[in-house]
């Protein structure tokens, strides 16, 4: 067994607590947020310890390893905070927006012999991880171009604002959807060399983009358009899809089935064909333990789970499920991250009219988004960063006449950054699951601190 | 652990038809092909389409319904009712909730947005009371049943004798350890519409578990249950083992494994499982849903008592 610690109680932290606590290697040991209502909802009627200050519920609980799913700009402090304490870590994308951090932090973790995993759960479909085998066996030869696109109704009308309409705080398209085709491609093509002709352009939203393009050169000299826009409503969820052709062939892939075609005369892998090929998801996606919105969701965290476990020498751990473990290798590492987040700065950079040059030299993200609203981000961004870390640690519990009472982190003046969904998809929320305006947090084994 | 309800036993039996319609096919659901749910998508963009498929499957005997909450449906609901003779024997299954719908709103206008715009707005004193009082004191349950009428209004006046949680919700509560709240929706529809609760579910075993942990007794559980094995979450001998040993009244879907398993080798072997009593199957032409119906006429056996070994 091994104890996990979740912080960041959105959708995706929902999600992620939802699927980890049931793992028969896991002991669920604390969850934290600073202000989402569904914590006390949790505090009442779980038996899970909760918690508003981050770094006392990394203090009081000693976990192998915790969970972050926060809005990106938080990232970099959280993981920082549990990589110094020896603390395994599972972060959600993109990692960080300061590429420096990324490096920092890649580091830190080897240094320390921790585990880093990123929720780049696309890596985890069976369809995008045929592609993977596919081209590591060169099926289709050299690749020469390819063709990355997510399409998605995510921001259909005039945005509201929220963390999802600042790119200070990792909002935006390029960060929440052209993410996950970029890392695709970093991971079937390797790091990016240079982005050009790149355009992020807003349709709806009023401070970040919903449409994103570019061209990508890889350092094999393969290039790659990105198509991708979230404004899309002809979309029921989101849709990410790769294209690669190659001088032997082309593959054509989504999350439901891979369509690969290999000329005539190509070396022809075990259980294909010259000519047309096409295999579904149902047949490459093994069940998980436990599931509950895509197998690929489960699958990450058992990787994980099981990598950590692996780490510390837990007992069991290589039993207990099928996968093979990975320990300190592994897929989505911070280092295979960073380097999504580096062709994203990249992107970035380049539709603003900088060189790679200048983007190298320069700190991509934040102060490129601090520079428009000065004021209100960085109160936001203070706010929320307090919120997280610097709770006081009292054992006064939270009541619904002094909402502020343990909790002054919850933020009066800014919204509650985790209380905010990620739009990386499109996870359902429950009825039940609804909070009030007034989460009362109540007496339980765990309680909230 | 507070425990805040009390043990729910489901009070009406009335018996599952062997064979009920799914919904999947006309709202752009495959599992095996975005392309392939595109054009079914495209195909089912009209109501009437919907409707005719329908009455082509009362006219065969499959006059069960079992659909999401879904927007369309309630264009769908109002031509059935306009036209009864039309659809004989007509009963709904309402799965709820339709979770893109919440997700959406949620990202649009938070979790409070999000509540305020479900939640009846039908100028009725009682109702907006107790929305108002759900959420000014915290009451959960409160709101996921003002929430469940607010999905129920629908099918106003039309047989709804099952009412099924949708898996992402069973699911979600089931990881969480929320147990008692998938008892407070049974006791809620049983209640409110004499209706029997039914609980969809990717994780069998585990469900089934908490169920047991809810008070709630011989529930009607849905899950993929399907020879290859597809989305069976912890494998198909944990799946064999809870057929033939958990007392719960089973619903099979997925059965053909989104078309992994050839129609002919999938019913058979469905139709030897025990404890299976109602299959949901998705189907959208005429041609199909005879096939299916033949299919499971010809080896229908039905559910057998619990310690029957499951087929090889």
């Amino acid at each position: 067994m091994i104890t996990v610690a979740l912080a960041g109680l959105g959708k995706m932290g929902l999600s992620h607590l939802s699927i980890i606590r049931p793992h028969p290697l896991v002991d669920l040991v604390g969850v934290c947020d600073p202000g989402a209502p569904f914590l006390g909802v949790l505090a009442a009627r779980t038996d899970v310890a909760t918690f508003t200050d981050y770094e006392r519920m990394l203090e009081e609980t000693t976990p192998d390893a915790v969970v972050i799913a926060t809005p990106s700009f938080l990232h970099a402090d959280m993981v920082r905070a549990a990589l110094t304490r020896g603390i395994h870590v599972f972060c959600e994308k993109p990692l960080f927006l300061d590429t420096r951090d990324g490096a920092e932090l890649t580091a830190l973790a080897a240094q320390r012999g921790l585990v880093t995993q990123v929720g780049y759960h696309n890596r985890f479909v069976g369809t995008f991880a045929e592609a993977k085998r596919l081209l590591e066996i060169g099926a289709i030869g050299t690749v020469t171009n390819a063709l990355a696109e997510a399409y998605g109704p995510v921001v259909t009308k005039p945005s509201k604002g929220g963390w999802r309409d600042q790119r200070a705080a990792g909002g935006g398209c390029l960060y929440d959807y052209a993410a996950h085709p970029v890392d695709l491609l970093t991971w079937y093509l390797g790091p990016v060399a240079r982005a050009s002709g790149s355009r992020l352009d807003s349709i709806f939203s009023a401070e970040v983009d919903d449409t994103v393009s570019s061209t990508l050169e890889f350092g094999s000299g393969a290039t790659a358009q990105l198509s991708v826009n979230w404004s899309d409503e002809s979309q029921r969820k989101m849709t990410t899809g790769v294209t690669l052709w190659g001088t032997a062939g082309r593959i054509k892939v989504d999350r439901q089935e891979i369509q690969v075609f290999l000329k005539p005369g190509a070396v022809v892998p075990q259980g294909y064909t010259p000519g047309w090929n096409v295999r579904y998801t149902t047949e490459l996606m093994p069940a998980p333990w436990f599931y509950v919105r895509g197998e690929e969701y489960s699958h990450q965290i058992d990787a994980f789970v099981r990598r950590v476990a692996e780490a510390v020498g837990a007992v069991g751990a290589e039993r207990a499920l099928d996968a093979p473990a990975a320990g300190l290798q592994g897929v989505n590492t911070f280092a295979s991250a960073s380097v999504t987040d580096e062709a994203l700065a990249m992107i970035l950079a380049d539709s603003r009219g900088e060189t790679v040059a200048q983007a190298a030299a320069r700190p991509a993200v934040r102060p490129l988004a601090l520079a428009g609203r000065p004021s209100r981000l960085r109160t936001l961004k203070q706010a929320l960063i307090r919120a997280v870390l610097t709770a006081p640690r009292s054992r006064t519990r939270t009541r619904p006449t002094t909402p502020s009472g343990a909790a002054p982190a919850t933020p009066a003046a800014a919204p509650a950054p985790t209380a905010m969904p990620s739009a990386t998809t499109t996870t359902p929320s429950a009825p039940t699951a609804m909070p009030s305006a007034t989460t009362t947090a109540t007496t339980t084994p765990g309680g909230t601190r | 652990m507070t425990n805040l309800i009390t043990p729910t036993t489901t009070t009406t039996t009335t018996p599952l038809p062997r064979l009920m319609l799914g919904d999947n096919q006309f709202f752009g659901v495959n599992h095996m092909s975005e392309e392939r749910a595109r054009a079914q998508l495209m195909r089912f963009q009209r109501d009437e389409a919907i409707a005719d498929v329908l009455a082509t499957a009362c006219e065969l005997g499959i006059s069960t319904f079992m659909c999401t909450t879904h927007d369309r449906i309630t264009q769908v609901a109002d031509l059935v009712r306009a036209d009864p003779a039309r659809y004989p024997g007509m009963s709904f299954q309402p799965c709820m909730p339709y979770a893109h719908k919440y997700a959406n709103a949620v990202t649009e206008d938070g979790f409070l947005g999000a509540i305020k715009r479900f939640l009846p707005s039908d100028g009725l004193l009682g109702t907006t009371l107790r929305g108002a009082k759900s959420v000014a004191t915290g009451d959960v349950d409160g709101l996921a049943t003002l929430l469940v009428d607010a999905e129920m209004a629908m099918f106003e006046g039309l047989d709804t004798p099952v009412i099924w949680l949708q898996n992402v919700i069973v699911d979600l509560l089931v990881g969480l350890g929320m147990d008692d709240a998938l008892g407070v929706f049974a006791a809620h529809v049983e209640k409110k519409y004499g209706a029997q609760a039914g609980f969809i579910t990717m994780n069998l075993p585990q469900t089934l578990d908490a169920l047991d942990r809810a008070g709630v007794v011989n529930p009607i559980v849905c899950a993929n249950i399907n020879k290859a094995g597809f989305r069976m979450s912890g494998g198909i001998e944990a799946y064999r083992e809870a057929l033939e040993q958990r007392p719960f009244r089973g619903v099979a879907m997925s059965v053909f494994a989104s078309g992994a398993i050839p129609p002919r080798e999938a019913i058979s072997w469905i139709c030897e499982q025990p404890n299976i009593e109602s299959v949901v199957f998705g189907a959208s032409s005429r041609a199909s849903l005879t096939s299916t119906k033949e299919l499971i006429d010809e080896y229908w056996v039905g559910p057998r008592p619990l310690g029957t070994p499951a087929a090889a």
